[in-house]
């Protein structure tokens, strides 16, 4: 297929998980915001929010320090501005732009998630909104990106088309992930005070809703929230969709049907098998014990490295 | 202006036949119905994304055609005579085209003016003694035809560079069978849907070279232009690759596209781009949007442009007046279409009349198009028509004149209800080097407002399915 | 009179750029005034060199380079016998009738101040087209000043030209032209080389046809007609059609050397760059 159209598909399946991340941080900040200080609520999470979503910078330029962003502030920066690229308004123009650019590659039933959720982004004020209103703006990015999944998963071929769109929603999930572990780390480490007291029950309750993992937890392992368990789901498990090792079994596997489809390997598929096998090999125990800001910070550097070769290969 | 001809019922309130069980069906359907049909319509339109680009809108980047769900029927014999018609034109738009870019016979035969071509914006030197495969450059045209009486169709106009409209044709068709099922049911209408296997083979016939399956590719501006919409549509039908300038490129004389698997070769190039924006190194050199060394390509014979480079030269509307000539002298036919009474400005006899009758004629722009600087005289006021006195005396040459044509009227859903209103039609004629190819019908466009003779989508026209009846 | 010929060009793309597609219009052919004895191009780097005929009858060739690079540079060197032919090309390739050069371009639009630039030219002047473009070429040459090619390798519109008042000698050249086609005359842009005793550069001239007569070259630059000091490389309806290498890079830089082959070789080097 034409390089140009396995880059829009990729980028386009990234812009949709993007969007659908950034949806959750909004979700769980609010929710934490509202949780009472002596709950394990708490006053910059809005901050936080901004960090997670990978855009503090172009945050501070405009709105100044982190530490005192507002909930309007993050809420429209994150959600609505066009100043901010990743904001999930332009998520959704630049996955509609990409779509278009590929209709031919896509199914209708993509198209048309795709456009109907970018006809309807029209209906939503561009205002601050109120908390109603936000939390049927989220609902409606999450139930799109559901859609988007279902109607990939169920109408597309499975050719190299379908894989690179999958390559680029797993690169982008587990990026997501990782960044949410990145920014919340400290409140997993088993040296934080309070070790199982309510203030950090709420905490690690909000980095499992962020992924939608808070009820998996308890099927998964049967036990309370523990904060290593937490990060051993988000890491390791690989029944865990969102966790680490989960996307990277379907990158390696996407990569692998490329490469078998089109009868050659390259560096993309050599990288991703050695993610894999890392992520498969370690035990969390390990993991805490060399340094999980490190092996989070490894993690994200290689990913983006990954994103490289994938380009680089595949998508000029 | 007298009454014009109306295609479903006569003067007299006599139903013709064609629209017999339409007319009856229409009158057994609510108003509110229909209403609801039309914005079903609408709905199923906006959601695939049907919509086309109007230049100069900042705001309203992307705009659906009104669609009219009420068809317009034409019999099997009116169709039957329209393509004899047309194969015909087309053909006679072929010859010259070959003749006026080898040994230029028409116009050492002082048949058409030399000026005409050599001065002619459309005309491309570069095509000078350069075959195309099967000698043949339009490849796909869209001819306009209108109607005035039961046994009159004229030619109104040659689109031979990159006609568009097709992804309508197409459309409406699906709609239709959607919303309608019983009406076809009812009908015996000539299928449409044959018109993207009609264009790969087209397509694949015209390759340079035979031996291999024929890598087809359609390469489009990009998704700001207008008609981006009908090219990824078609590229979807047809199974090809929609490429982008910057997905092609030349080595050593063949072009390339591409792909996650490396370069791959591409034979024919189904174009939706204007020759001035193909090749930064023929031609525009600012462009971006074209292959750089596609023309070297082109002239060293190892790919084919559809259409050709250079038919602009035979579809202006200066030109466009030639044609009943141009159609005797290559084929030695008498033309079976008639051309619309044209006058030429250019001509001071000619430019006498038409200055003395601003108010009752159209005056053209020659290379317009889109409707767009034009003068439709009954219904402009009078400083318009003064206004455009002066541009026609300072530049005569660029302008042609014809009688204001009362177009047929088809029964069009309205606001009020059912009403006559004004339409054209466009037939898309494929020429491989096997056959010619028609579809029945073609694009009928309407003029959506009361009395208005203007159809282009541009200026707020809307499309009508077209059914050849069967039988 | 033999002129040694030797031109430089190498256009500069972004660091790394692959697959770049060039074509170069740098042979000159024969005509009963000049007579090709030795050409040849050379380039830097490898790949196929395809001689096409253009529309116009020039030789161009049409290459591609494969990269990664940042730079095409070609040279074409050789010596062409001329002679004096009082400025009238005959023998010359000719694969459009005189009527095709009528055609109007962006470069030589006949605008205004060009019509009107025209009429002042010819006014009082028999209707005779040879006396018509001579008086043309004196007009153009008192009222516009020849100033050396830099800047820009494209040279001017006619339109901007005569709003500056001065220009390169390819500017001049598109007055002229566009002058000569308002007045019924066809006209056309040469691309080629002066050799002059000190010294030698790339030039632009134009020709215009004169019924019985033919093709005549015109520099109203230096208000001269065609001598054997000129030669002839390429014919265009203006100067985009002549221009001596096209790609999609974004500098040019020219080096052009044209002397008196009896003469040993001097260095002379004559530069020039700009935006292409």
């Amino acid at each position: 297929m034409l390089s140009r159209t396995a880059d829009n598909l990729y980028w386009l399946s990234r812009y949709v998980e993007r969007a659908d991340c950034l949806a959750r941080i909004l979700d769980v900040s609010q929710r934490l915001a509202y949780t009472p200080v002596t709950y394990g609520g708490s006053t910059n999470e809005w901050g936080s929010a901004v960090l997670t979503a990978g855009v503090a910078d172009l945050f501070t330029e405009r709105y100044g320090p982190l530490e005192e962003a507002k909930e309007e502030q993050v809420v429209s920066f994150l959600a609505f501005e066009a100043e901010n690229p990743s904001s999930i308004r332009n998520c959704f123009e630049v996955a509609r732009t990409n779509a278009r650019s590929v209709r031919t590659a896509l199914t209708s039933e993509m198209w048309e998630v795709i456009n109907t959720a970018w006809i309807e982004l029209r209906n939503f004020p561009n205002r601050a909104l109120t908390r109603d209103e936000l939390s049927r703006f989220l609902a409606f990015v999450k139930e799109t990106s559901l859609r988007f999944d279902g109607a990939t998963f169920r109408t597309m071929l499975r050719n190299d088309a379908y894989w690179f769109s999958r390559c680029g929603a797993q690169l982008e999930r587990s990026d997501n992930t990782a960044r949410i572990l990145d920014v919340k780390y400290h409140v997993l480490l088993p040296e934080k005070e309070h070790v199982g007291g309510p203030l950090d029950y709420f905490q690690w309750a909000s980095i499992l809703r962020s992924v939608s993992a808070l009820t998996a937890f308890h099927w998964v392992y049967r036990d309370s929230v523990k904060p290593w368990l937490v990060a051993d789901l988000l890491i390791l498990n690989r029944q865990m969709p969102r966790s680490l090792a989960a996307c990277y079994d379907n990158l390696a596997r996407n990569l692998d049907d490329i490469a078998s489809a089109y009868g050659r390997q390259g560096p993309s598929q050599r990288l991703a098998r050695s993610m894999l096998a890392r992520l498969t090999n370690r035990n969390i125990e390990d993991i805490f014990q060399t340094g999980l800001h490190e092996f989070i910070s490894g993690f994200i550097s290689d990913n983006n490295k990954l994103g490289a070769e994938i380009k680089e290969q595949y998508l000029t | 202006m007298r009454q014009a001809f109306d295609e479903m019922s006569s003067t007299d309130g006599h139903v013709r036949p064609a629209y017999e069980t339409l007319k009856q069906w229409l009158g057994g359907v609510p108003q509110d119905v229909l209403n609801h049909r039309r914005k079903e319509a609408e709905y199923i339109f906006r959601r695939i994304g049907i919509t086309f680009a109007v230049y100069g809108e900042q705001n309203a980047q992307e705009r659906l055609i009104p669609f009219d769900i009420v068809p317009r029927i034409l019999t099997k014999d009116e169709w039957g005579r329209l393509s004899t018609g047309l194969e015909q034109r087309v053909k006679a738009l072929n010859m010259y085209i070959r003749d006026v870019y080898s040994k230029r016979e028409i116009l050492k035969a002082g048949i058409v003016p030399e000026d005409l071509v050599y001065k002619n914006p459309a005309f491309r030197p570069e095509m000078n003694g350069q075959r195309v495969p099967h000698d043949l450059y339009v490849h796909i045209a869209g001819i306009d035809i209108v109607r005035t009486d039961p046994d009159t169709f004229y030619v109104l106009e040659d689109n031979a560079r990159t006609p568009s409209g097709v992804s309508y044709m197409l459309e409406n068709r699906e709609i239709m069978l959607r919303l309608f099922p019983e009406l076809f049911s009812m009908h015996k209408v000539a299928p449409v849907e044959n018109y993207a296997d009609d264009l790969l083979a087209t397509l694949r016939s015209l390759s340079p070279q035979s031996g291999h399956e024929p890598n087809v590719v359609i390469l489009t501006p990009g998704i700001y232009n207008s008609a981006y919409y009908e090219h990824s549509f078609l590229a979807d039908k047809l199974g090809v690759d929609l490429v982008e300038g910057r997905d092609l490129f030349v080595k050593d004389g063949i072009v390339f596209m591409r792909t996650t698997e490396g370069p791959k070769r591409v034979d024919v190039i189904y174009r939706r781009l204007d020759d001035d924006f193909l090749d930064p190194l023929a031609f525009r050199p600012d462009s971006v949007l074209g292959v750089p060394g596609l023309m070297s390509a082109y002239q060293a014979g190892n790919v084919t442009l559809t259409n050709a480079v250079g038919t602009g030269v035979a579809d202006d509307k200066a030109v466009y007046s030639y044609m009943p000539d141009i159609i005797r002298f290559y084929l030695g036919e008498e033309p079976l279409l008639p051309n619309v009474p044209t006058w030429r400005c250019r001509e001071a006899d000619h430019l006498k009349y038409v200055l003395e009758h601003l108010p009752e004629l159209v005056v053209k722009e020659v290379h317009g198009s889109g409707g767009y600087g034009m003068l439709v005289g009954p219904t402009a006021d009078k400083a318009q028509i003064e206004k455009f006195r002066e541009k026609l005396i300072a530049d005569p040459a660029n302008f042609i004149a014809q009688p204001t044509l009362a177009l047929s009227t088809c029964p069009t859903l309205v606001e009020k209800g059912i009403a006559p209103r004004h339409v054209d039609l466009r037939p898309f004629i494929l020429s491989g080097s096997d056959k010619v190819r028609i579809v029945p019908g073609g694009l009928t466009r309407v003029a959506m407002k009361e009395g208005s003779l203007v159809v282009n989508s541009s200026q707020g026209g809307g499309t009508k399915d077209t059914w050849v009846l069967d039988a | 009179m033999r002129v040694r010929i030797r031109h430089e060009i190498t256009q500069r793309f972004e660091p790394g750029s692959r697959n770049l597609s060039v074509t170069v219009r740098l042979t000159p052919r024969s005509h009963e005034g000049q007579f090709i004895q030795r050409w040849t191009l050379d380039l830097d780097s490898d790949c196929r060199l395809h001689p096409q005929e253009d529309a116009f009858g020039n030789i161009c060739h049409a290459f591609s380079v494969e990269g990664p690079t940042d730079h095409v540079t070609v040279v074409a060197e050789g010596e062409v016998e001329t002679f004096d032919t009082t400025g009238i090309v005959r023998g010359s390739v000719e694969p459009f009738p005189p009527a095709l050069y009528m055609r109007e371009t962006t470069l030589t639009h006949p605008v205004a101040s060009l019509i009107a630039f025209a009429d002042a030219a010819v006014k009082g002047v028999p209707e005779d087209p040879l006396t018509r473009l001579h008086a043309l070429m004196v007009r153009a040459h008192e009222t516009l000043t020849e100033v050396d090619p830099t800047g820009s390798t494209m040279p001017l519109s006619a339109e901007a030209v005569l709003e500056a008042k001065s220009a390169c000698a390819g500017g001049i050249a598109h007055v002229f032209i566009g002058a000569a086609r308002h007045l019924g005359i066809p006209a056309r842009h040469i691309s080629g080389y002066l050799a002059l005793d000190d010294e030698g550069a790339a030039r632009h001239w134009a020709e215009a046809y004169v019924p019985k007569i033919g093709w005549i070259a015109f520099d109203p630059g230096r208000n001269v007609c065609a001598t054997e000091n000129y030669v002839r490389l390429a014919v265009g309806l203006d100067a985009f059609g002549v221009a001596p290498m096209r790609s999609t890079g974004f500098e040019c830089r020219e080096s052009v050397c044209a002397e008196d082959g009896r003469t040993p070789p001097r260095m002379a080097q004559a530069q020039s760059q700009g935006q292409n």
